[in-house]
């Protein structure tokens, strides 16, 4: 079809093999804090790109991502650690049979929160996809709080509020970049399919699509449950990132902080996901600086914890005011696209038609 | 000529509102049958019910034989029964192609692993949807617009896309709401011969509802007038532009001084 296939997909190597370089120099040569930022870039990018499947491309408001999060880091956190370590972290309750006796590998574990993850998001889809629009937001928002107080009530099996402690560190680098790859092919492809096309008509008019015969609710639920998989991978790798979890880590704040990146990044656009994930956990860290104390002039501003989601909030305003589609509307990053923007460049701007 | 569709004493009430009541109708394959009637008489709520959009409170909906009673919209489609709407729905920002493209896609057999991974099967059935999709357009004259974004077409336009979107589907019945609404009468004209030449190619039986009355006698066989949900006349196009009834319905008592 293409007749730049071959070049662009060249190109694409290419560029995967460069951030690859990138990534080998960083592991070896920047400080924890730099991979630290990197991981958190990587594992929200992926994040990022689930939940605007089923938010941005079918259009349906879900509040739940931190659901997914929150199951897929326990489930993951849970296989992982060593029976002896279980025993002496739940010093309340005992843990439950059978995760009292198991332990898997780290891939095991992640394929392991993605599928109990999948199943939930099966589960949930049911009621969920029975309503519509803002019912849908708040049904998914109910799931979303359901999930972290069953995981602060189920002493046996998620330790309660203590949490959970002595995760290993499995996560590194490769692990996140590779996640976040796989994540970006995927959906990427998925939204490109003619199950993306039923995906995107699902969000300009479900009843014209389920005029032309596309089963809507089956269509919807798959977005979800693909989102849903895609997340538990993600809580997993959390998990293992920061090694500590506890139900309170898996807040609605968490969804909220997706949310602002997947609308910053125009809802709709897989690209403009990754981007906006970059830029706000980048920015996050930034950012840092207008949380300490700070003497402009003569005013003396003690620090204000809290400072960087305020202003992460006034540039959702103004973005709401100024620039509703976000950094990339729905449109997506294309190397087609970049040629012709640099031949339109070249031609020069008073020539460009 | 044999059946293709039969509705038996269809009635919908929302609330205690009947909408329609008791309303027959039998269709011969290769058939072009026109239902008419004053705004609000429901001649929608008919298509709706047929489309499975509502589900009848009394009667019986046979297509090919099967009961439709019940039946969801996707599926009635999957039947063989396509619709177009009264206010065009298309999907604005999908190009021309992806909007015929998207009506092949209910018969796929890939699944969406096979779509993802790109499995031969997949990229077979999907070099076929974009083969039939650029058919279609050039069938109804849009081949030229394929690429570029629904929402861009002019209005005549749009509605010939949403009318091949519908045949994407492979029906064998066709329901047409209000396809002439909003046109010139070149526009008219053309869209006439269109449906006829479609009917004809695709062996369509076609159900259509229309306000313009030029439009409806000169290419329906049969006509069925609908007022306050009631069937007040059926007939051929001549028999129905004497009827008392549909006179009345349409332009109000005549009046003896």
């Amino acid at each position: 079809m293409d007749p730049h296939r071959k070049r662009n997909q060249a190109l694409s190597l290419a560029a995967i093999a460069v951030v690859a370089a990138v990534l080998y120099f960083a592991d070896s040569g920047a400080s924890d804090y730099q991979i630290r930022i990197l991981n958190n870039c990587a594992i929200f990018a992926a994040l990022a790109v689930s939940y605007n499947l089923i938010n941005g491309v079918t259009g349906q408001f879900s509040l739940g991502p931190n659901a997914f999060l929150a199951i897929g880091a326990y489930t993951s956190a849970l296989l992982t650690m060593s029976p002896l370590e279980k025993e002496l972290s739940f010093i309340i309750d005992p843990v439950i049979w059978p995760l009292n006796e198991i332990q898997t590998p780290f891939y095991v574990s992640l394929l392991a929160a993605g599928s109990v993850s999948a199943l939930f998001g099966l589960l949930m889809g049911f009621p969920v996809f029975r309503v519509r629009g803002d019912y849908l937001a708040i049904v998914t928002l109910g799931f979303g709080e359901v999930v972290r107080v069953v995981a602060n009530n189920t002493q046996s099996v998620t330790n309660g509020p203590l949490g959970l402690k002595g995760i290993e560190a499995h996560t590194d680098l490769w692990w996140t970049s590779g996640f976040a790859l796989a994540t970006v092919f995927f959906v990427g492809r998925l939204v490109r399919s003619s199950y993306g096309m039923a995906l995107k008509a699902i969000r300009y008019d479900e009843t014209a699509a389920e005029a032309i015969g596309i089963n809507t609710f089956w269509h919807k639920m798959l977005a979800f449950i693909v989102s849903a998989f895609f997340a538990g991978i993600g809580g997993g790798l959390l998990a293992h990132l920061i090694t500590t979890i506890s139900p309170s880590l898996f807040t609605f704040f968490l969804t909220f902080n997706l949310l602002i990146i997947i609308v910053l990044g125009g809802l709709g656009s897989t690209t403009g996901a990754v981007l906006a994930a970059l830029l706000v956990t980048w920015g996050g860290e930034a950012l840092r600086f207008v949380e300490e104390p700070m003497q402009i002039g003569p005013l003396d501003i003690p620090g204000i914890p809290g400072m960087r989601m305020v202003i992460f909030s006034l540039l959702l305003v103004l973005m709401m005011i100024f620039a509703r589609q976000g950094i990339m509307g729905t449109r997506e990053f294309s190397w087609n696209a970049v040629f012709s923007g640099i031949r339109r460049l070249q031609r020069g701007p008073g020539k460009a038609k | 000529m044999t059946e293709l569709f039969r509705a038996e004493n269809l009635t919908m009430q929302f609330g205690g509102l009947t909408a329609v009541s008791g309303f027959d109708l039998s269709l011969c394959r290769g058939e072009i049958v026109g239902l008419i009637g004053p705004n609000g008489a429901g001649k929608t709520t008919v298509f709706n019910m047929i489309a499975g959009y509502y589900t009848p409170s009394e009667g019986k909906i046979l297509f090919e034989g099967k009961v439709l009673n019940g039946k969801k919209a996707h599926e009635i489609t999957k039947l063989g029964i396509a619709r177009t709407f009264q206010n065009i729905r298309l999907f604005p920002d999908l190009k021309v192609i992806e909007n015929i493209m998207l009506a092949y896609h209910c018969r796929i057999r890939s699944s969406f692993f096979g779509a993802v991974f790109h499995f031969p099967l997949y990229r077979r059935e999907e070099e076929e949807m974009m083969r039939k999709a650029m058919l279609l357009l050039n069938e109804v004259g849009l081949a030229e617009s394929a690429e570029e974004q629904s929402s861009s077409l002019p209005y005549g336009k749009q509605r010939k896309l949403e009318i091949a979107r519908a045949l994407g589907t492979g029906p064998k019945l066709l329901l047409l709401d209000e396809p002439a609404a909003g046109m010139n009468p070149s526009e008219t004209q053309e869209l006439l011969d269109l449906i006829l030449r479609l009917k004809e190619d695709f062996g369509l039986t076609i159900l259509l509802i229309e306000h313009d009355m030029k439009f409806v006698m000169r290419i329906c066989e049969r006509i069925k007038v609908l007022d306050y949900g009631i069937t007040i006349a059926e007939g051929t196009p001549l028999e129905i532009q004497k009827d008392p009834k549909v006179i009345e319905a349409y332009l109000g008592e005549v009046r003896t001084c």
